[in-house]
């Protein structure tokens, strides 16, 4: 391309029209902080809170089953950005307002950084989920890192935080590397980054295989750090454990939707002629992840670090039905296997979401309730919440009549449909051992005696919330098809191996 | 045939039933949560009753058939049917729930709702066990109904309640996930659907049918329990509340047996045919051996846990001599030790609540202070024995009969269960109720009252009903007994 040949064209904006919006009100969110002094920044709150709903209408009014492109090919919008960004929306805003009364109750932590950098965090997982090049997905996931390290440390007094934002930095910024040197590696192969061109000139035999697979286990290696798959799993206990409870909500969460869209775009439809080599690798980092992160949360003693190895091994059943979408070089299984790791995510991050908002909900000033002693005879503080919680926990586990057993049923199908019978075994017996660290918590809340009798304040808003974050998990688990479908369909007009 | 959706009806109106009996609250409402669980127990039964009434004994289809989409992605359905094996579970278990919530009246006052919800939500899981006819559906229900035993169990158990309700739980879930892959590959083998019926036409070679007759195994043999997956059973009876082990005895325990007649028969004939001899061996090691485990037991319930294990020996015998007279009397058999065990286990809770004791060793000369209660008890021990003239009878004579028909050997070693069931249940009826009065805690007792009188006559009129005339619980059976024997003398090896 001469000089002659480069105009400036300005490019189709409407694709990234929700992406914009936010950047801008993320932006007036840091002005506004300045401006308006308020302890409890209400404020802030409401406005953070009317930048989601704003974007969220956004996309909303874009929905189409259409794919455009823009920013030169670097930027997609589809059915599965879309999807993925409601959902994304949903849940930051189900953290804020989990969040608020535990900021408000810690001045460090309610300062008007918490607000924005949510934003910017929520701004790296859109550029994320519609990311179409190998260098705009870096972009994006380096805006979510860097605002969830400082989040972080938020809390500069707690030694716990500091020693958590440094441990997350430092292997985050491994991690990043490690990507970023994969896709140095692909860009040495193919001549592109950008996804639908990797995909054809891999097809076409023009790329060096060995330094395709060099690079392909670099980027294979980052992206586990990313999701925490064993064995590069270890910042994820000590991250959720020393993090403040609503930056943990927030990283164990969203991020997980954005991370799912990264995996499906580069490897489904980039990298999906050397699904026989990924698989592999995701195949074994997922039995690892499962086994490790299930055997590893019987023993914790706190409910945050026991919900990390339970992170852990949940990511790993779901890189299960990843691992699972091409067999010997058909890729007809791909829609079935992926929609179903989609469906995992999507109610992970709902249980998730909910688990952590229990114990947000429990924790007040100087409280933390992240022991598991603290939920010690709950039932009879407050039967409602024990319930919603018992509800969250048996979903997790993955028992019936709750969403979390569709969940894990979809991945399992489609692991039987590939015909790696013995994987859905050895995930099956697994999740037996799981279902002992849920039952556990299941079992201090009913059959053990309160040893705390305060009585729990709860903000209206959160309760309300709570409880339609505990009956979704239920009645999801009565009705879960039309979740289903929707993931089937974004993934079907996202795949391009689909045609 | 009506039109009213009665398996519908006999699934949720107890489950409803328990969450508007959750809502009333705390203890304070008690006695408006108990008049509430028994109206939804009873309201629960009676639309369980034309079930039998419109009931069509000549075909051996399903009857009362539902069938909705459920999950279209992967063509699930709510697909509900009774035939003649399955509709007298349904009846039954909406019965024994009736007494549950009687049986918990006055005893319990801690939690009264959260318990009588638990059981109401239970009582409609397992119907839901009996009717479902969707591959998942069923497995659904099969999984959901630990939740509440589990809660029950931990909640108002006794001092070991915590280790027996992991134990129960973790047992009966690692059984049932092997069931789900099992359900998964049939999935995939007939072509994609879920429907029970279909499963039963599909064809499946011979080392399909091994895998997954083991993983169906599995799955039913912690379920009924069977030697050598039995231990979590004498935990799980001895530590729950009265109501729990009338419900695990009565109800629970039939699951993995009608697991066996709905599953693993039909769906793999071959493979049954095949190892039938390490059913047979399992079933009489249950009878036999745990016939002496049961003669040794210092507990009351223990002493009548293990004899449940032996008994549902007796059943997956009777299923595995492949025979309509076999079949027929193991079906028999399991509905006669619902009846049986739960007043057992009722009985047992009645000496319970008033001496808070149930080793054997704390009692003896009962019937001097309780003369009306040592009747009852010692008729139902009786039954429990197999006396001819009580429901224990009939369904132990007749696997006794298929049994000696296929292999005289095994006829004779099952048949020892005549002399062991009496041998453990009399020496027991002896020591608590006869005798010289043993202690001042037996000579305080008091006779029954008039709500333990009413279950008591409620239970030995049906035990010696079914005793002298059987005929109306086996003629619904006749048609689909035989159908199914037909079925499975059919290899499905192609």
């Amino acid at each position: 391309m001469t000089l002659a040949e480069m105009q400036f064209i300005l490019p189709d904006l409407r694709p990234a029209a929700a992406e914009l919006f936010v950047l801008a009100m993320s932006c007036v969110i840091l002005f506004v902080d300045i401006v308006v002094k308020d302890t409890r920044r209400t404020a802030l709150f409401a406005l953070t809170q009317l930048t989601l709903l704003g974007a969220a209408f956004v996309t909303w009014s874009g929905l189409s089953g259409e794919v455009s492109y823009t920013f030169s090919n670097t930027y997609v919008h589809d059915l599965l950005s879309d999807v993925l960004k409601l959902m994304l929306y949903l849940t930051v805003m189900v953290v804020l307002v989990y969040a608020r009364p535990y900021v408000i109750a810690r001045p460090l932590l309610g300062r008007g950084e918490f607000y924005s950098l949510t934003l910017f965090a929520t701004l790296g997982m859109m550029v994320m989920i519609s990311a179409n090049h190998f260098l705009t997905i870096y972009l994006g996931l380096e805006l979510l890192s860097l605002s969830l390290y400082a989040m972080v440390a938020l809390d500069r007094d707690s030694p716990k935080a500091a020693e958590a934002a440094m441990k997350y930095l430092v292997l985050g910024a491994l991690a990043s590397g490690l990507l970023l040197y994969g896709m140095s590696m692909i860009y040495g192969a193919v001549g592109s980054l950008e996804i639908g061109e990797v995909a054809e000139r891999i097809n076409a035999g023009v790329a060096n295989h060995t330094i395709l697979v060099f690079g392909l286990v670099f980027l294979i290696a980052g992206l586990a750090f990313k999701l925490g798959l064993v064995p590069f799993h270890m910042w994820i206990p000590d991250v959720y454990h020393g993090a403040p409870t609503p930056v943990a909500l927030l990283i164990g969460s969203a991020p997980k939707l954005a991370a799912f869209a990264i995996v499906i775009r580069m490897l489904g439809n980039g990298l999906i002629v050397l699904s026989h080599d990924w698989q592999l690798m995701l195949m074994l980092m997922a039995v690892l992840s499962i086994a490790i992160g299930n055997i590893a949360a019987i023993a914790q003693h706190n409910l945050k670090r026991m919900l990390a190895y339970s992170a852990i091994s949940h990511m790993g059943f779901m890189v299960l039905a990843l691992a699972c979408g091409v067999v010997e070089g058909d890729p007809r299984y791909a829609l079935n296997a992926y929609s179903s790791a989609m469906f995992y995510v999507v109610v992970y991050v709902l249980s998730t979401a909910g688990t952590f908002g229990m114990i947000l909900l429990l924790a007040r000033s100087g409280f933390e309730a992240d022991s598991l002693e603290d939920y010690k005879g709950l039932n009879k503080r407050n039967p409602w919440y024990a319930a919603i919680l018992m509800m969250l926990m048996f979903s997790m586990a993955g028992i019936p009549f709750f969403v979390g057993f569709f969940a894990k049923f979809s991945v399992l199908q489609s692991v039987v449909a590939a015909g790696y019978l013995w994987l859905a075994i050895f995930a099956v017996l697994m999740s037996l051992i799981g279902a002992f660290y849920y039952l556990r918590v299941v079992k201090l809340m009913y059959f053990d005696a309160p040893t705390d009798d305060t009585p729990i304040h709860t903000p209206f808003e959160v309760k309300a919330l709570i409880s339609v974050n505990g009956l979704a998990v239920a009645v999801l688990g009565i009705f879960p098809d039309l979740l289903m479908w929707f993931c089937l369909l974004a993934i079907r007009l996202s795949l391009a191996v689909l045609g | 045939m009506s039109e009213a959706p009665l398996l519908s009806l006999a699934i949720w109106i107890p489950i409803l039933a328990g969450f508007a009996v959750l809502a009333t609250g705390g203890d304070r409402n008690a006695p408006l949560a108990r008049m509430l669980a028994l109206a939804g127990a009873l309201v629960g039964f009676a639309v369980t009753l034309p079930l039998y009434a419109g009931f069509d004994p000549t075909t051996p289809a399903m009857q009362f058939v539902e069938q909705h989409t459920w999950i279209a992605r992967f063509n699930i359905h709510y697909l509900l049917g009774v035939d003649g094996i399955s509709m007298l579970f349904v009846i039954l278990n909406s019965f024994i729930t009736v007494i549950v919530v009687l049986a918990g009246w006055q005893v319990i006052d801690n939690k009264v709702a959260q318990y009588n919800a638990a059981f109401l939500i239970m009582s409609g899981l397992l119907n839901g066990i009996f009717s479902a006819l969707d591959g998942v559906l069923f497995y659904v229900f099969f999984e959901a109904s630990l939740i509440p035993l589990y809660l029950i169990i931990g909640i108002w158990g006794g001092a070991n309640r915590i280790y027996a309700a992991f134990k129960f739980f973790l047992f009966t879930l690692a059984g049932s996930l092997l069931l789900l892959i099992a359900i998964l590959y049939l999935f995939f083998s007939s072509g994609g659907s879920f429907a029970i019926l279909d499963w039963h036409q599909v064809p499946l070679d011979a080392q399909e049918q091994f895998w997954i007759f083991l993983a169906f195994l599995v799955a039913f043999a912690v379920k009924i329990p069977m030697w050598p997956v039995h231990t979590w059973l004498p935990d799980a009876h001895v530590e729950a509340p009265t109501g729990g082990s009338i419900v695990l005895a009565a109800i629970a325990l039939k699951l993995g047996a009608y697991g066996l007649v709905r599953f693993s028969l039909p769906i793999t004939p071959d493979a049954a045919h095949e190892l039938t001899w390490l059913i047979v061996a399992m079933s009489l090691i249950a009878i036999v051996y745990i016939g002496f485990v049961a003669l040794v037991q210092e507990d009351m319930k223990k002493l009548v846990a293990y004899s449940s294990i032996a008994h549902m020996g007796f059943v997956t015998l009777g299923f595995f001599v492949f025979s309509a007279i076999g079949i027929e009397g193991a079906l028999v058999q399991m509905i006669s030790h619902g009846f049986v065990s739960g007043a057992m286990f009722f009985c047992i809770g009645v000496m319970y609540d008033r001496v808070h004791s149930r080793r054997i060793a704390d009692y003896g000369g009962v019937v001097n202070t309780m003369p009306k209660f040592a009747a009852f008890f010692m008729l139902f021990a009786m039954a429990n024995a197999g006396l001819p003239a009580t429901s224990g009878f009939v369904g132990e004579f007749m696997v006794i009969l298929a049994a000696v028909q296929s292999n005289f050997w095994v006829g004779f070693a099952a048949a020892t269960t005549l002399i062991l069931g009496a041998a453990y249940t009399l020496w027991m009826v002896k020591r608590v109720i006869f005798g010289a009065v043993a202690n001042h805690h037996v000579a305080a007792l008091t006779d029954v009252n008039a709500r333990e009188f009413a279950i008591l006559a409620l239970l030995a009129v049906t035990v010696l009903g079914m005793g002298l005339y059987p005929q109306p619980f086996t003629e619904v059976m006749h048609s689909s007994v035989n159908e199914l024997v037909r079925h499975i003398a059919v290899s499905k090896i192609q």
